[in-house]
Formats: structure tokens, sequence, C-alpha cells
């Protein structure tokens, strides 16, 4: 049995996880979601997100205390090493360093999108390679090709915002709260998803490229329009005519992609990922593909999803020295230049 | 300085004549309403650094770093900042003590700490496809004026 400490602290959240080959979660830790008395006693006020250095030591502390093991149990440590804030990916780098050095424990470094791809194993036993994985986050939306750990390649990638985003500046021009997903995914419930026809960025024919800047501007637009003549707006009609014109193109690209590639399985990874429209229109799917997403705890950021895909790197031998760097822009692919 | 551009196009355009010019250490300042083209000129200024990586939105990860051109270039997006302490944290001296080209959008929520030698640049839409661009520094706040705007606006200037 390998276990992996997985240290997280990419971007608002610092998190901490113990996994047991790759699939065990034995504990899973997230800064901002623990009470701050059990973190500190009641010493600093509140958590906040990117409080990184505040939290580090007393988060790790806390995913050992609730896996039961001790420090000598521990086979690797696993730490995000980019992409993300480098301020913030630095603090997660150099405690993760400093543990793998004191303990003399090996030391393991993990791409951010690479975990939220393996948070998938996490509660299906029985997925296996190679798969097709539609990332949508707040960062980033892609449609990536998974062969292996460590073997990827990408089909398409976001132009210009992600759908996470998409979603986060539409809410914002209608007055709904951040972070805009949930949030609009709440609104749509009482709305029209047919009420208004929003532009879908296909692009050219055959590109799996995603672009969600067109829509953004789109509704913006309508906005203006409307306040421009007085007339009155439904936020619950736009918000579910929004999240129509979003799914509708991340679900049929990623159906596509599945054909394309003569596979049966795409996985969700991402915050996006928790979207529920987006898994019905995929489940509907009509070629047999099976739809899988990790829980809401494993789709945003957390630390067992880099524990799950430590594992793959543990098992290869693939282990970092004491040079390994935090990196804010890092390329998942090998030869990641577009063009 | 103001001037009009038509279509996103043309604000990418404006942008890449600003990747070319910029000097080291130049700090610009977007604002403007969403939607307006803040990341469409963004794009244009990364591809005149000669930066190829798809520049993206940097809302969500607040700066995304782009090493590959002439000039390093930080993209970033104050908006989902509020307090101080959550400025300190991202320490933005160590960026704004580089020899790279900092674009920020939502400048404005950094008050006293944006430094004062920036060149800002007010995006406004005049219609739904016409942007005016307003660009304003203070002079007496740059030990060394700014001049390659003089370049980039030498036939695009259409007033003072």
């Amino acid at each position: 049995m390998v276990k992996i400490l997985a240290i997280e602290s990419s971007c608002d959240e610092t998190a901490a996880a113990v996994v047991e080959d790759g699939r065990q979660v034995l504990s899973n830790i997230i800064a901002t979601q623990i009470p701050t008395h059990k973190l500190y006693g009641g010493v600093v006020p509140e958590i906040a997100s990117r409080e990184h250095l505040e939290a580090i030591v007393a988060v790790v502390d806390q995913a050992m205390e609730a896996s039961g093991c001790a420090f000598a149990d521990i086979d690797a440590i696993a730490v995000t090493k980019g992409p993300g804030l480098v301020g913030s990916l630095l603090v997660g780098v150099s405690y993760g360093k400093a543990l793998a050095m004191a303990l003399d424990k090996p030391l393991i470094g993990v791409h951010h999108l690479e975990g939220h791809i393996m948070a998938n194993f996490l509660e299906h036993s029985d997925l296996s390679f190679p798969f097709l994985a539609l990332v949508v986050s707040g960062s980033h939306s892609g449609l990536i090709w998974v062969e292996d750990f460590g073997k990827y390649r990408p089909l398409g990638q976001s132009r210009d915002d992600a759908a996470g985003e998409a979603f986060d500046k539409i809410a914002r021009a209608l007055g709904l709260p951040y972070p805009g997903g949930p949030a609009i995914q709440k609104a749509a419930l009482e709305g029209d998803p047919h009420k208004y026809d929003f532009p879908r960025a296909w692009l050219e024919s055959g590109s799996y490229d995603f672009s969600f800047s067109g829509l953004k501007s789109s509704v913006l637009n309508f906005l203006n329009q409307c306040r421009m003549k007085n007339e009155p707006i439904s936020v619950p009609d736009i918000a579910a005519s929004v999240q129509e014109a979003i799914v509708e193109v991340l679900a049929e690209k990623a159906i596509k992609g599945a054909v394309t590639e003569h596979t049966d399985t795409i996985v969700l990874a991402g915050g996006v990922a928790a979207n529920k429209q987006l898994r019905e229109r995929l489940q509907s799917n009509k070629q047999g593909i099976k739809i899988i997403w990790p829980s809401l705890v494993f789709c945003t950021d957390n630390a067992a999803m880099i524990g799950a895909a430590a594992f793959g790197k543990y098992q290869k031998g693939e282990f970092s020295d004491l040079s390994l760097n935090a990196t804010a822009s890092l390329p998942i692919f090998e030869n990641s230049q577009q063009d | 300085m103001e001037l009009v551009t038509y279509g996103p196009e043309e604000t990418f355009s404006l942008g890449e004549k600003i990747g070319r010019y910029i000097v080291p250490g130049s700090i610009l300042a977007l604002s403007g309403d969403l939607g307006v083209g803040k990341t469409a000129l963004s794009q244009g200024i990364a591809k005149g650094l000669g930066i190829t990586e798809q520049v993206v939105s940097p809302t969500f990860v607040l700066i995304q770093e782009y090493e590959g051109g002439r000039l390093p270039l930080y993209h970033m997006d104050m908006y989902r900042l509020k307090t101080e302490r959550e400025f300190a944290q991202l320490g933005l001296e160590d960026y704004f003590n580089s020899n790279g080209v900092m674009v920020i959008e939502w400048a404005e929520r950094l008050g006293g700490l944006l430094p004062a030698d920036h060149i800002a640049i007010h995006i406004q839409a005049v219609s739904d496809t016409e942007r005016k661009l307003t660009v304003s520094y203070d002079e007496s706040k740059f030990i060394k004026q700014p001049l390659w705007l003089r370049e980039v606006f030498a036939d695009e200037i259409i007033g003072h």
C-alpha cells in the first residue's frame, strides 16, 4: 500500500490530503472549509483564501491526524508545482520540499490540471486508461486525450475566456454572486433555456477549441440594449439561456471528440464539472458513451486529486529532486506550443 | 490621448503596436466595462511582444505569466481581491520591480498600492463595436518619460 501525503496551494485554497494507492482518500483537508478554532484554537479570526503561509502547517497536520497515519507511514510527498500564482504555489512547494528532506521521503511535483483529471480515480475504481477528459474550470477549458499517467494530447483548448470565467463574468453583469457557475445554475432553475438564442462559438469545422468571449459580449450588449430601451430583464431566463449556450458547446465538442477518438469514456474535471446541466446533457448522448465525474469536493481545488495523480508518477519512479520549483505558466503537454 | 477602434480586431492591432514599442518595467492599468475589449487589447500586446502562447483571461488565477516573448508579460486581474492583506500576499512588488510588462485589469482596486508611474488606458463602448480609448499618465511621476507611446500613437491620435 502506497501512502502519499499531497499538498495543493496553486490559487485560492490551501489543502492537504493523504491518499492510498492513488484511489483511497484517507484524509482531505481544505483550509477554507475547516472551522478556524479547529485550526488555531481560536487565535486567528478568519481563514480567507490565499492565506497559504498562515494555514499550511495546520492543514498538513490536520490531514495527517485525520488519516490516522504517522509521518513514518508515508511513502512520498506530492505537491502542485504549477500552473498558478507563483507566490501561492511556492508555499506548498517549499513546505513539501522541506518535509521530503526532513523525513527523507521521495518528492513528486504534480501539474494542477493532471490532478483535476486524476481526481476521477478517487471514486471510480473501475476507471481505466485511455479516456477523454473535458477539463472545465475557472481558468481553463479544454479537451484532453489521456493515454496514461503523464501521457496527454490536447484536442482543444480555451482561446479566450474559460467556461468558468464566462459564468463568472456574466454572473457579475447579472448582479449574481461569485463564483458565477453555481449562481447561474441556481438562477437558471426558474428560467427558460430557450428564451434567448445566445451565440455558440463552434469555431472552424473540426476544431475542438473553446471560445466564450463572444457569448459574454453578446449577453452584455443584450443587457445594455434592454437598459437603454427600459425593457425589464429576466435574470432566470438569461441565466438559463447562457447556461444552455455554454453547456451545448462543451457537451457537443466532448461527444464528438470521444467518437473521433473511439473511446467510450469521458471524464469531467474542474469546478464546472459540478454543473448539473452539463452532466445531464453529456449523459443523454446516443452513442453509449459513459460520463464520469468526481464529487463536488474533488471537482474544486483539493489535495486528494494531487495524491491521485502522484501515485502514477510514484509507480513509474518519476520523482522530483529538491530543485523543484513553482512555475506560474506550465503546459501539461510535453510539446505544448500551439499552432 | 484619445483614439477610436472599430471592432475587436482593431483593438487587438492597437495592442500589438503597444507590445512592439513598450519598454521594460511598464505598468499599464486597464479599465472599462466587461466585454469592452480589455482582453483583446492584452492579447494584442502579447502578440506584439512576440509571445506565441495563448493569452487567456486572468480573472481566476489573478496573475498569468508569459515568458516566451521579447519581455515577460504579467497579465493581472484584481477584480476578485478586496483587502490590502490580499494584495500584500500576492507579492506585487516583485512584479512592479521586474523588467517585465504589467497589464493590470481592475487596477483601481489597488488604490495607493498601484505605482504612480503607471499608464492608464480606459476603454469605453461607444456602440456595439466602436470603442473609445483614452490614454493618460502623470508626467511628474515618471523618471523616464514613456516616449514609446508616441510611436504607438503616431498615426492614430485623433485628439489630446
